[in-house]
């Protein structure tokens, strides 16, 4: 089943270059399966999210997402559509208030949705920290003073909190180390099949995006320019620009594989 | 913070002085008990010859001290009211304009250049011959004139935090652009509009002063200006009744300078870092 | 193998730390060398690379030493730092010529047009297409990658012996950094320049390197020959840094279908 359906987006930004961001963009993203999307810095992938997000507005195109005419919506009604689509950003330490903390931060996504009642609140946001791995110990914790893996699980935390059915994860792995990001796919991949959530997941590092997508887009000067599932397109890359992205990821040269 | 601020010589001298000051303040009506504009003996006593009136009397009989104690509670209530007042004003109309953006923008910071243009001093002499003067108008008249730099203030900082991830993270999570500006972005906005308010009390004190001596301050309550005002008639003859009243003024306003200099500094460091 | 500096014993301290952030380190670092330190983040590899280009903040504390071969290197002439933001090394308000120029007459005695000439030449060495045009430009006119080309070129201008490359990839996108990965090999190939290249990616420094060095928690775990510490690490963490690493061979974490 479809649960969003992109067509035509389109975005230039003003200014002297008039760069195309978008250029006639179409994805669609089934319920709980995982689009990966990868191309160079600059390829427009970033706008995508934003666009997605309705956090840019798109010069033309259309988007249904879950049934709903979603560049339509405005004001109250679209604040109230948007626990449909939540999103994670690359760097957990600039995504939080810098005086939020992990509970009050999660706290917020259930009190803006109300989705439990108010004394409710703190247990509901405790059981999303464990969720995503998380003490729930932390919750008085200012979220400045977690190291970068355990912001990024509470930016899990707060996107699941109002239940949605599509998580944009824009370059969300990108700035943790190897160690890290390992467990951090591991929550994604765990939460997905618990909660079916569908997944946009952005990366510049091809090797990670294979590991965690069912299909991967390939985005180039603000165009898509080769959908296909996960492992045909990669053993069998149509354009010159995958075939580069191939090429730079190195080799471990394993002898024993990995447990 | 108030280790590093203490660390500051000129803040630490600043900070004793005010420290003195609102002690003054606070225990007026404990040190010099009764009315201050009430005759209290002979007039004109010299200041430091007669033990009963340390500072002397002026031309009626009236204690200096006891005016100088209690000038200070009007002088500090018109500061820290206008001071307040303009802060409040202008960091709405600053988060507003910063976070709105586009015609709503323009629209607020004109009025905000045309508030700038005209002197503070003046503004306030306009609103309190028209409106009569008391404490109250005269804290408002004198916030029209110092509102607009806690607005330029907090609206360039507002523009800087428009563009961040948290709030991109918050629009995404639902929530309300009135809830985003105010709860969110404003607080963060409040540092460097803070370090500018110990001037801005300064400069309420002084334009309150300024306005006094004009007599157009509340002419039921003590103020240094108003005291700087009648001793200007006796000025040859016995100088220190402007004189006491001036030199409390402007150790005052040095004091509040020196302590809001420092916390800019200090500040300043702090985001820095 | 010369060696070009030796940390004996290592421990480096900033100043109000609770833990070390070198703790015992010895290491040497030879002559030619492209050495990689590998080293997740607090692991203290910065802070190794800082004290052999002897840019620790003032007040550091530091024990053991650091003993070079020859005489102590002249800073910013017998070494070249480069960093991970290229903004660091570039201000905006200078045309990437005048960079060059004065990066080139104050440690060399030359004129300012052999200077001209020869900072037109170190573009060139990088790659930068047009270097003429370029002198005039402005650091924020070229892309991430092409302002981290500038920044080698700064580097390298007095002719270091020592190029430090402190995690001078990670900001860029992979296509871009294997461009720079290929551009520091052949710098270093051709001017017989040693590199110490700090990473936090065990397979780009594997890439890279003649031999690795991983630190974890301010110590040195494992040292050895890129080729045979990749294929046959010897300490648990190493392998598990190395298992958390994915390649296009790792497993993928979902079936093909939802």
């Amino acid at each position: 089943m479809t649960l969003l359906d992109a067509r035509g987006l389109a975005k230039t930004y003003p200014g002297e270059r008039r760069i195309r961001a978008l250029d006639d963009v179409s994805l669609s993203i089934a319920a709980g399966e995982t689009l990966g999307l990868i191309g160079p810095s600059g390829c427009g992938k970033s706008t995508l999210a934003r666009v997605l997000a309705r956090l840019a507005t798109p010069d033309a195109g259309s988007v249904r997402l879950d049934g709903l005419d979603w560049l339509a919506l405005s004001g109250a009604g679209l604040r109230h559509a948007r626990r449909r689509l939540q999103m994670v950003f690359q760097d957990p330490a600039a995504a939080f208030h810098p005086r939020a903390t992990a509970g009050g931060a999660v706290a917020d996504a259930l009190r803006i949705h109300r989705l439990v009642p108010r004394r409710d609140r703190p247990e509901a946001a405790a059981a999303l920290l464990r969720q995503v791995g998380l003490s729930p110990d932390l919750a008085r914790r200012p979220v400045a003073t977690l190291s970068g893996g355990q912001r990024q699980r509470v930016a899990i935390a707060r996107a699941i909190a109002p239940r949605p059915r599509l998580l944009v994860l824009d370059e969300a792995v990108s700035a943790l180390d190897a160690s890290v990001r390992a467990r951090v796919l591991d929550l994604l991949v765990r939460l997905q099949a618990e909660l079916g959530l569908a997944y946009l997941f952005i990366g510049h590092d091809l090797a990670v995006v294979r590991a965690v997508s069912h299909r991967i887009a390939v985005m180039d000067a603000g165009q898509i320019i080769e959908t296909g599932p996960a492992e045909a397109l990669l053993s069998d890359p149509g354009s010159p620009l995958l075939r580069r992205l191939i090429a730079a990821v190195p080799a471990l040269h394993r002898k024993d594989p990995p447990v | 913070m108030i280790r590093e601020l203490l660390r500051r010589p000129e803040a630490l001298l600043g900070g004793l002085l005010l420290l003195l000051i609102a002690g003054a303040a606070l225990l007026a009506p404990v040190l010099s008990p009764g009315d201050p504009l009430a005759i209290a003996g002979r007039p004109l006593v010299r200041p430091f010859t007669d033990p009963a009136f340390p500072l002397g009397t002026d031309g009626l009989g009236r204690d200096l001290l006891a005016g100088v104690i209690h000038g200070v509670r009007t002088s500090a209530a018109i500061g820290l009211a206008a001071a307040l007042v303009a802060v409040l004003a202008g960091m709405l109309v600053g988060t507003a304009a910063g976070f709105a953006g586009g015609l709503v923008d323009e629209a607020l910071m004109r009025v905000v250049d045309a508030f700038q243009i005209v002197p503070g001093f003046l503004l306030a002499l306009a609103f309190v011959s028209v409106t009569g003067p008391s404490l109250a108008v005269v804290a408002i008249a004198i916030a029209l004139g110092a509102w607009t730099g806690p607005a330029r203030l907090s609206r360039s900082r507002v523009l800087a935090l428009r563009e961040a991830d948290f709030v991109a993270a918050a629009r995404v999570m639902g929530m309300h652009p009135a809830e985003i500006a105010l709860r969110q972005v404003m607080p963060l906005a409040l540092p460097p509009v803070l370090a500018v308010t110990a001037v801005i009390v300064a400069g309420a004190i002084l334009t309150e002063s300024a306005l006094s001596f004009l007599g157009l301050g509340d002419p039921n309550a003590v103020t240094w200006g108003g005291m700087i005002a009648e001793g200007r008639n006796q000025l040859r003859s016995a100088a220190y009744l402007s004189i006491i009243p001036g030199i409390a003024l402007v150790l005052t306003v040095i004091s509040i300078y020196l302590v809001g200099e420092a916390l800019t500094d200090v500040l300043a460091g702090k985001r820095q870092s | 193998m010369t060696s070009l500096a030796t940390c004996d014993r290592l421990t480096v301290r900033y100043p109000g730390a609770a833990r070390p952030a070198l703790a015992d380190l010895t290491l040497a670092l030879h002559a030619g060398e492209k050495l990689a330190v590998v080293g997740e983040s607090g692991s203290g590899k910065s802070t190794l690379a800082r004290a052999l280009a002897g840019l620790l903040p003032v007040g550091t504390a530091l024990s053991g030493a650091i003993r070079w071969s020859g005489p102590p290197p002249r800073p910013g002439r017998d070494i070249g730092t480069v960093f991970q933001d290229p903004g660091a090394s570039l201000d905006p308000l200078l045309t990437v010529g005048a960079h060059l120029v004065e990066g080139l007459r104050a440690p060399l005695p030359l004129g300012r047009a052999e200077a001209r000439a020869r900072a037109a030449a170190l573009l060139a060495r990088v790659h930068i297409p047009d270097p003429e045009r370029a002198l005039a430009a402005w650091p924020h006119q070229f892309s991430g990658g092409q302002a981290q080309r500038i920044a080698i070129a700064l580097a390298i201008a007095a002719g270091p012996h020592l190029l430090v490359a402190d995690e001078a990839t990670s900001a860029l996108d992979v296509l871009v950094q294997a461009e720079i990965v290929a551009l520091l090999r052949e710098l270093c190939r051709d001017a017989g320049m040693t590199l110490l290249f700090i990473t936090h990616d065990i397979a780009l420094a594997g890439t890279l390197a003649d031999r690795v060095a991983v630190l974890h928690d301010a110590r040195l775990v494992e040292i050895g020959p890129a080729a045979r510490l990749l294929a046959a690490p010897r300490e648990p963490y190493t392998r598990a840094l190395l298992a958390a690493q994915l390649d296009l061979a790792s497993p993928r974490l979902v079936g093909t279908r939802p």
